[in-house]
């Protein structure tokens, strides 16, 4: 038995097969060649495997999800039949002698170019196609099979490089019972997948999880950031009995989901929920959340070819608030940049994009952005309990901005005779080291803080959480961190203001019992981390939280925390 | 050279499924055809080319065909643009 150590994304323990997940990054080598007739032959051949291809990929697609999600494939047959590029493929196989894999990237590339060039999200997408229909080629002609995961049918374990989100379209859901990936942090897409969908995962195991994990049996401990590979027999009935335990205290939260958060001596907090969409705060609501902590809004803008309108944001918005009645929902507004892009916005490549105008900077900067959003949230907002929060605030300056566009937006809305909400709380994401440190100052402006602490640990630490090889180093569970935190509740408290957390801290089990003791009003994670969560709460007093978060602070590191908590916090070790 | 002057009605102009019916309309003759917007021209039957002329809704174009169904191509095209690719 072998065992890989990663990084703890996602709870929970998994056993079974490994199935080896291979994004489709093919070299391209060009040579010569001695034929070119017999060349271009084997491309006809091609052509035809890819026009049969198509045709069944459209028939699925279009008993899947209709007829008009299944055009984009007609469309690419199409392609696939253009005079003009077969042309250009078949001058450079003749002429040049070249294998045809390299003509026919190039001939693709300068059409996808050029389709991009022309500045039209529709071209744009257009471009996609042409490379989607020049890498099935390229599969066939090399002889790599269709899609990635067009093999898996039973119930495994995924292992990876490291996912997009545009992989985890492919994958058959019901066919996957955990992740395990070679790179990335506790942050990065698969971890955030993973525990979307309540599935244990494990991250940056390192490049050897490829090479040693294809079809061995393993036992993945996404609690511990363990991967077993081959257990032996007794280990796997171990883990067994460990994951029945886990399910077993799962349960118990679960039947209890929907009460309330109160500690032992009668101190309540909120526990909600981070949300990217409709389904989310249905999942939410299940979870037993008690309102949404996050609403991410990037979903509205992601996966579609231009800017949604603000119709389109009002109902979305509406939707979701309304769910809730008289509980909270805080909108976040637009956080797009560093890792979150906009093809359709074209925003020029920056050096340092995790640095660079993102978030509220962008917002600020492009009141064609900012004002729909603003107004669809205001006009939301009437009739039930929807919040603002602006992220990535660094200065007071900023909020004071922000805040002027609000009320340009409000008088914007009077004017019109619309219905909007008058009063609306306003929030800030404290995720910026300089925003945590000028809290006293921050909370004077705003209603409520949400403490960010995926991003806060990644500026304070200074750490690219998406570099397998630093990733580590982003522990939330930092004293730096933690101590950050403490200064953010005090100074909002000084003011009468209260304060939440919506990083992926609030729904560990370990954090609970310290962020309980740091005086946090608020708990957003997760919808599956919910029940737990409560449980943890419910079990603990809010006097023997205060003496573990004082103590937690004299620690020097995060290791010696985690370690502190679990021994002196039972309930919380759960996982 | 018979070439006759087209303008297109079709809100997403030569895009989508316009351009998918006016190539495929096309392809179904021997004849050379060409369509010119603009300074740009392209294969009529090439559905990269003519989507990279960027006709927008109310652009005009004009269609040039040489070959022994020439004619019959150019009315072929005609009808088509003037029907809206059969929109309403």
């Amino acid at each position: 038995m072998n065992v890989l150590q990663g990084i703890s994304a996602s709870p929970g323990i998994a056993i079974g097969p490994a199935f080896l997940f291979h994004r489709m990054e093919i070299q391209i080598e060009c040579c010569t060649v001695d034929d070119p007739t017999a060349e271009w032959q084997r491309f006809e051949k091609a052509l035809a495997v890819a026009q049969d291809q198509l045709e069944t990929v459209y028939q699925r697609a279009r008993d899947e999800s209709g007829e008009e999600q299944a055009e984009i494939f007609k469309a690419q047959a199409m392609i696939l039949e253009d005079p003009e590029l077969l042309k250009t493929i078949k001058t450079a196989v003749d002429d040049q002698k070249v294998n045809v894999e390299s003509a026919l990237h190039d001939a693709t590339e300068v059409y996808a170019q050029m389709l991009e060039s022309l500045d039209d999200e529709y071209l744009s997408a257009r471009a996609l196609d042409v490379r989607d229909v020049a890498s099935r080629l390229i599969r066939i002609l090399l002889g790599i099979a269709e899609t990635p995961t067009a093999d898996l049918d039973t119930p495994s374990i995924i292992i990876a490089q490291d996912l997009t989100p545009s992989d985890t379209v492919l994958i058959d859901k019901s066919c996957v019972l955990g992740f395990c990936t070679a790179d990335g942090g506790a942050t990065s897409h698969t971890a955030i997948l993973a525990r979307g969908l309540g599935l244990p995962a494990v991250v940056g195991a390192g490049p050897e999880v490829l090479d040693r994990c294809n079809g061995n049996m393993l036992i993945l401990d996404g609690s511990a950031g363990k991967l077993f590979i081959d257990p032996s027999p007794e280990y796997a009935d171990d883990y067994r009995k460990k994951q029945n335990h886990y399910a077993l205290i799962l349960d118990k939260a679960r039947e209890k989901a929907q009460e309330p958060a109160i500690t032992s001596d009668g101190h309540r907090v909120e526990v909600v929920a981070n949300i990217g969409n409709v389904a989310g705060a249905r999942a939410a609501i299940e979870a037993g959340a008690e309102g949404v902590g996050l609403l991410r809004s990037e979903f509205l803008y992601l996966e579609r070819p231009s800017l949604p309108d603000e119709e389109e944001q009002y109902q979305a918005y509406k939707t979701i608030a309304d769910a809730f009645g008289n509980q909270p929902v805080i909108l976040r507004t637009l956080d797009i940049g560093g890792d979150k892009e906009l093809t359709y916005l074209s925003l020029p490549p920056e050096q340092n994009p995790f640095l660079g105008v993102r978030a509220i900077r962008l917002c600020l900067a492009r009141p064609d952005l900012f004002k729909p959003q603003l107004r669809a949230a205001l006009r939301a907002a009437a009739g039930n309990n929807l919040k603002l929060m602006f992220p990535m605030v660094a200065t007071v300056g900023e909020v004071r901005q922000a805040r002027a566009v609000l009320e340009e937006c409000q008088r914007e809305l009077e004017a019109e005779g619309q219905i909007f909400a008058r009063s609306i709380d306003i929030g800030i994401m404290v995720e910026i080291p300089s925003a945590a440190v000028m809290a006293d100052h921050l909370a004077k402006e705003v209603d409520f803080f949400s403490i960010g602490t995926n991003d806060l640990s990644q500026y304070t630490l200074a750490v690219d959480r998406t570099n397998a090889q630093v990733a580590h180093l982003a522990s939330s569970f930092q004293p730096a961190v933690l101590r950050l935190i403490k200064q953010v509740i005090d100074a909002a408290h000084a003011e009468g203001k209260w304060v939440g957390l919506c990083g992926e801290l609030a729904g560990e089990p370990l954090a609970i019992p310290i962020l309980l003791g740091l005086g946090l009003d608020e708990f957003s994670m997760n919808p599956p981390a919910v029940p737990i969560a409560k449980q943890i709460i419910r079990s603990l007093s809010l006097r023997e939280a205060k003496v573990v978060a004082e103590q937690v602070l004299q620690l020097e590191n995060s290791e010696k925390i985690q370690a502190f908590v679990r021994s002196e916090v039972p309930s919380a070790n759960i996982v | 050279m018979p070439e006759i002057t087209l303008v297109v009605n079709s809100k997403v102009g030569l895009h989508a499924r316009p351009a998918s019916l006016f190539v495929k309309t096309a392809g179904k003759f021997t004849s050379d055809i060409t369509v010119n917007h603009g300074e740009r021209t392209a294969n009529a039957k090439s559905i990269l080319n003519v989507l990279t002329l960027g006709v927008n809704q109310g652009a005009k174009i004009t269609v040039e065909a040489e070959g022994p169904d020439a004619s019959e191509a150019l009315a072929a095209l005609q009808d088509l643009v003037n029907d809206n690719f059969g929109e309403e």
